[in-house]
């Protein structure tokens, strides 16, 4: 729950559906398509006859930047050098930014011939928005930006009656265009409750149209529920795509789909299934604190995963999710016969069970005894909250039980104490 | 109250939303401080219908009355010292009744629990309460405490973790954080490690936080009482910049404790959320290290990893012991509070007689059960009517002959014409306005000894005449001499023995046809074979027929006779004939309904006046 970046298809259809409300002189062209691994190029063409029309540009829509310096923008092309870019380029793994991926999804739309390029963004902060414009716009705007004009508008600010023009620098015979399409494109961000718009650049047309070229946004994906007329439908969504490279894995959707389900939360992100360490501890913040004490005690190589559950999950959802760990932590081979970790960890719960959440994991590891066993996995446990002497006590039984290896702590020791004796084990200082 | 403080001991709070779980835990931690007066002064509830409702709840061993109000604006009025609002809205409505709040004159602080508030409306908010000089605290929080003073909601978890975190007493340490769940643990750390939270304050882990860490520290610099502050601190946001300025330009002058949180974000994925909604490095300044090291250089005490973060509070805290700078709080016995009914009892520490006792039917579990026949099962089984009435009436599952002849029953009584003084009733009541439970009732009312009772009362003497051995003749005399009524059951206005009732002939055929053994029915037919001999009117009616027989049903299923005494005890003869007689009074009622029927009014000409 929070700012979450959408595609650049979305951001300009969202754009152009909303600016004309506020800015009519808008006259945006519409012409944009998806082309991924799943289309029908040929009957994508088809649909969009401007394809063949037109001179068109093609670029990957997957949430990074930077295309064209990493080669991946097609300019000024004809509808067969499109079909070859597409061909050429979809599914192939390529490397941005030290992320591998795959490029699964490429934006086409018309090329626009230019002279000028213009930067503007969109940023929020505590007391207010900034607007921020360059008429340095391009892939060049990071080096010039000291030409960037930064103007603040306060919250609640009535951006019509706003002297705007007064901030912004000399725009000569532009300004009746730029301070217009500057405000309204202002409104829509507010309006639509965006959390970052960037167009850079954008382009005005001889005819004086003004072109958004490349977008970046993003959405407070909290805002939802007030825009069930534009991005917000319950029916059809905005999608927020993961990162470049970040698709997410079976076990991933999983707990994903099982989190949208519930009031509770239950998070899980797997970070290297070859870990020899996974955590499953309770609790948004604590969840860091693990997390950040295994990296800060040199043991980060070893993380299987980031995740957390909270919100008291129902003891039927809490085994789905300790089920999916163990899962993931017995599958990793382990060939040296090295000892595997799992921490079950969290604060002292305000209203949390600890009893009925620990019943759940205990029923996960109970079925799982002999997998555990075999893959030479010792569980720390350490927790707080209501009942929290009854939820010990099951795993403690547990731990006799099945004959795996549970160490347990309660509020009595650091909380973090579990991370600071599997790595006492891990250096053979038992 | 200083400008420093948010809450002390008189501070009464208005809850948005019925939340009576919060609430006993507030008054139950008011309690074990010893306050004077409960924390909260009233309930909004914008569902209820009435303006004021009331809310029991225990003050102690006692119990005491809260207002619900519908409105907010009522509450204030009623409540003008309260002055802080615990705003359970969700996030759909936090804004717009946060907002109300905080345009109040009396509502001084505002928290706000819902996570999902959107952003820009969380800006707008803290904007009015800027304006209006007031405090917001959260979204996304469990709210805070001020120890021995006031608690917000759900904050400190159970009365066993108040108590062992010392938060019924104040300590010497200020304490903020934006998770609400660290928080918790935290107050229990610092109990270990020092003597305990003066106040502890979780502000949320949303990006814009109505008030923010700094806006906390700064009060805790300036509340005397407070003597070291600690703080946990998060990735994202350059919020605790406003720390390091503060620092350095000596505002904030008391020994701070601070670890920011999410060190470990550089291994993981970009862009991933990390806990909290404003936990996501936009830049390098937003990163947990940088933070830390800023801080450390501000001369604020970091420690190495979060693992070390309790031995340097209570090493800094021994220090001040040491200087005189605290003087530890004065350990003191809370007062205890009794064990909640419900827990005792499941602790098995107590135990209370029921008041009823029920045998027919139980709807505590997945499935109402009827004698313990799950209904699923009926309605999959597709059972019929008579089935449910041996289970719900008898404990039964009747054999199908029994079920059949119940049903038959129904429908021989289900309805005898408009005329009869029930379906007479019940249409009168209809037409005079009244409603279709009102018009039943009034249908129902004139089942009695005349209209309906003969189907017991037929069944009494023949069953008194069985068991007293007597002959048709002894009970015809019996009848006559000693109880001095006509025989019930016998008798008809317009039937006679050469224009026999359809009715009695299908019920006589039924029982011949099905039940073993029909004594009753013989014994009654022995009897008529006598009445009509002297009139030809004078035969079993139906009425009669039907009494008589069910008596003769029971003689058929595994009924004891002192079982037997028990049905005819219970009236259900009389409820077979007022279960299937309600279904033709309805009838009438809804036909007199259709019709839009207009109030009867009985003519005059059918009413001899006379002195």
């Amino acid at each position: 729950m929070a700012q979450k970046n959408i595609y650049e298809y979305d951001a300009k259809r969202l754009i152009a559906s909303e600016l004309a409300k506020y800015y009519p002189e808008f006259k945006y062209h519409n012409k944009l398509a998806v082309i991924d691994c799943e289309t029908d190029i040929d009957k994508a063409i088809a649909d969009n006859s401007w394809m063949k029309t037109e001179k068109v540009v093609v670029k990957p829509d997957q949430l990074f930047g930077k295309r064209g310096k990493a080669n991946l923008l097609l300019l000024d092309a004809n509808c067969d050098e499109m079909k070859d870019f597409c061909y050429s380029n979809l599914n192939r793994v390529c490397e941005i930014g030290n992320v591998r991926g795959a490029l699964k999804r490429l934006l086409v739309e018309p090329f626009i011939p230019h002279e000028k390029e213009y930067y503007v963004s969109i940023t929020t902060e505590r007391d207010g928005d900034v607007i921020h414009f360059s008429f340095e716009g391009g892939i060049f705007v990071e080096e010039n930006w000291d030409k960037v004009v930064h103007i603040p508008i306060p919250i609640e600010t009535d951006i019509t009656t706003f002297d705007l023009e007064g901030k912004m620098p000399d725009l000569g015979d532009s300004n009746n265009i730029l301070i217009p399409f500057i405000k309204g494109l202002y409104q829509v961000f507010v309006d639509q409750d965006f959390a970052f718009l960037e167009i850079n650049p954008f382009a005005i047309t001889e005819d004086n149209k003004i072109v958004p070229l490349d977008v970046k946004a993003r959405l407070d994906d909290t805002a939802m529920f007030l825009h069930a007329d534009t991005w917000g439908n319950p029916e059809n969504p905005i999608e927020f795509p993961a990162g470049f490279g970040q698709e997410l894995s079976l076990e991933e959707v999983r707990i994903k789909e099982l989190d949208e389900k519930t009031g509770a939360s239950l998070k899980l992100t797997i970070l290297n299934r070859e870990g020899n360490v996974w955590t499953m501890v309770a609790g948004g913040g604590a969840s860091v604190v693990y997390t950040d004490t295994i990296a800060d005690l040199g043991f980060s190589e070893e993380l299987g995963n980031y995740g957390e559950y909270s919100g008291n999950p129902s003891q039927e959802h809490t085994e789905i999710y300790a089920q999916t760990l163990i899962d993931l932590i017995t599958k990793a081979p382990n060939l040296k016969g090295k000892e595997k970790f799992l921490i079950i960890g969290g604060g002292i719960a305000n209203f949390t069970d600890v009893k009925a959440t620990f019943a759940g994991i205990v029923s996960a590891i109970k079925k799982s005894a002999d997998k555990l066993k075999q893959a030479n996995v010792k569980i720390f446990v350490r927790r707080g909250g209501p009942n929290e002497k009854q939820g010990l006590e099951l795993m403690r039984q547990t731990g006799e039980e099945t004959g795996i290896p549970i160490e347990i702590y309660d509020r009595y020791s650091s909380m973090t104490r579990p991370v600071a004796r599997m790595i006492e084990e891990i250096r053979g200082e038992k | 109250m200083e400008s420093y403080e948010l809450f002390n001991s008189d501070t009464q709070a208005i809850i948005y939303g019925f939340q009576a779980n919060p609430v006993q835990r507030m008054l139950d931690f008011d309690y074990i401080c010893k306050r004077k007066k409960p924390s909260v002064a009233a309930m909004i509830r914008p569902t209820q219908e009435a303006a004021i409702a009331y809310h029991k709840v225990f003050w102690g061993s006692k119990e005491i009355v809260i207002p619900i109000y519908k409105t907010l604006q009522m509450a204030v009025k009623k409540h003008p010292s309260a002055d802080v609002m615990i705003n359970f809205a969700s996030f759909r409505s936090a804004y717009d009744t946060s907002k109300e709040a905080l345009e109040t004159d009396t509502i001084r602080v505002v928290v706000i629990i819902a996570e999902g508030v959107p952003e820009r409306q969380s800006r707008i908010l803290l904007k009015i309460a800027e304006e209006r000089n007031k405090v917001i605290i959260g979204p996304a929080t469990v709210g805070g405490i001020k120890a021995g003073a006031f608690k917000i909601a759900n904050t400190a978890g159970t009365l066993e973790n108040i108590l062992l975190s010392k938060l019924y007493r104040p300590g010497s340490v200020g304490f903020v954080s934006k998770s609400g769940g660290l928080s918790n643990e935290m107050n229990f750390m610092i109990a270990q490690t020092t003597d305990g939270v003066y106040e502890s304050i979780a502000i949320g882990g949303d990006r814009y936080p109505g008030s923010r860490l700094i806006d906390h520290l700064l009060r805790y610099e300036a509340n005397p009482n407070i003597k070291m502050l600690v703080c946990l601190g998060e990735i994202g946001g350059t919020e605790e910049y406003e720390i390091v300025d503060t620092l350095k330009n000596g505002k904030i002058t008391k020994p701070i404790a601070i670890w920011v949180t999410g060190t470990a974000a550089k291994i993981l994925p970009k862009g991933l959320q990390f806990g909290h909604a404003g936990a996501m490095a936009g830049s390098s300044k937003e990163t947990a290290e940088a933070k830390n090291q800023a801080l450390k250089e501000a001369g604020a005490l970091v420690p190495e990893s979060y693992e070390d973060f309790d031995k340097l509070i209570k090493e800094t805290y021994e220090k001040l012991v040491q200087e005189g700078k605290i003087k530890p709080a004065k350990e003191e016995e809370p007062p205890k509070i009794p064990t909640d009914f419900n827990e005792a009892v499941r602790l098995g520490l107590v135990r209370r007689p029921t008041d009823v006792v029920v045998t027919v039917s139980d709807d505590r579990g997945d499935v109402p059960t009827f004698a313990g026949v799950g209904l699923d099962n009926i309605v999959r089984e597709n059972r019929s009517i008579g089935y449910v009435i041996g289970l719900l009436w008898f404990k039964r599952e009747l054999p199908e002959f029994a079920q059949q002849f119940i049903e038959m029953v129904i429908k021989l009584t289900a309805d005898h014409g408009p005329a009869v003084s029930g379906a007479h009733n019940a249409i009168i009541t209809a037409r005079a306005g009244k409603d279709l439970m009102s018009a039943l009732a009034s249908g129902i009312l004139t089942i009695g000894p005349r209209f309906g009772g003969a189907i017991s009362d037929a069944a009494k003497y023949i069953r008194e005449a069985l068991q007293k051995g007597m002959n048709p003749p002894e009970f015809i005399k019996y009848m006559k001499d000693v109880v001095q009524i006509n025989i019930p059951g016998i008798g008809h206005r317009i039937k006679s023995v050469q224009n026999p009732d359809v009715r009695v002939l299908l019920l006589k055929e039924f029982v011949f046809k099905n039940f073993k053994k029909h004594p009753h029915l013989d014994f009654a037919l022995e009897v008529e074979k006598l009445t009509t001999s002297k009139r030809n009117n004078l035969i079993l009616n139906v009425d009669g027929c039907i009494g008589i027989t069910f008596l003769d049903l029971l003689e058929n299923l595994d009924f004891t006779s002192e079982e037997i005494e028990d049905v005819i005890y219970s009236e259900a003869l009389n409820g077979l004939f007022v279960l299937g007689r309600s279904i033709g009074m309805m009838g009438h009622i809804f036909d007199q309904k259709r019709q839009r029927a207009g109030l009867y009014r009985q003519p005059w000409d059918e009413i001899l006046f006379s002195e």
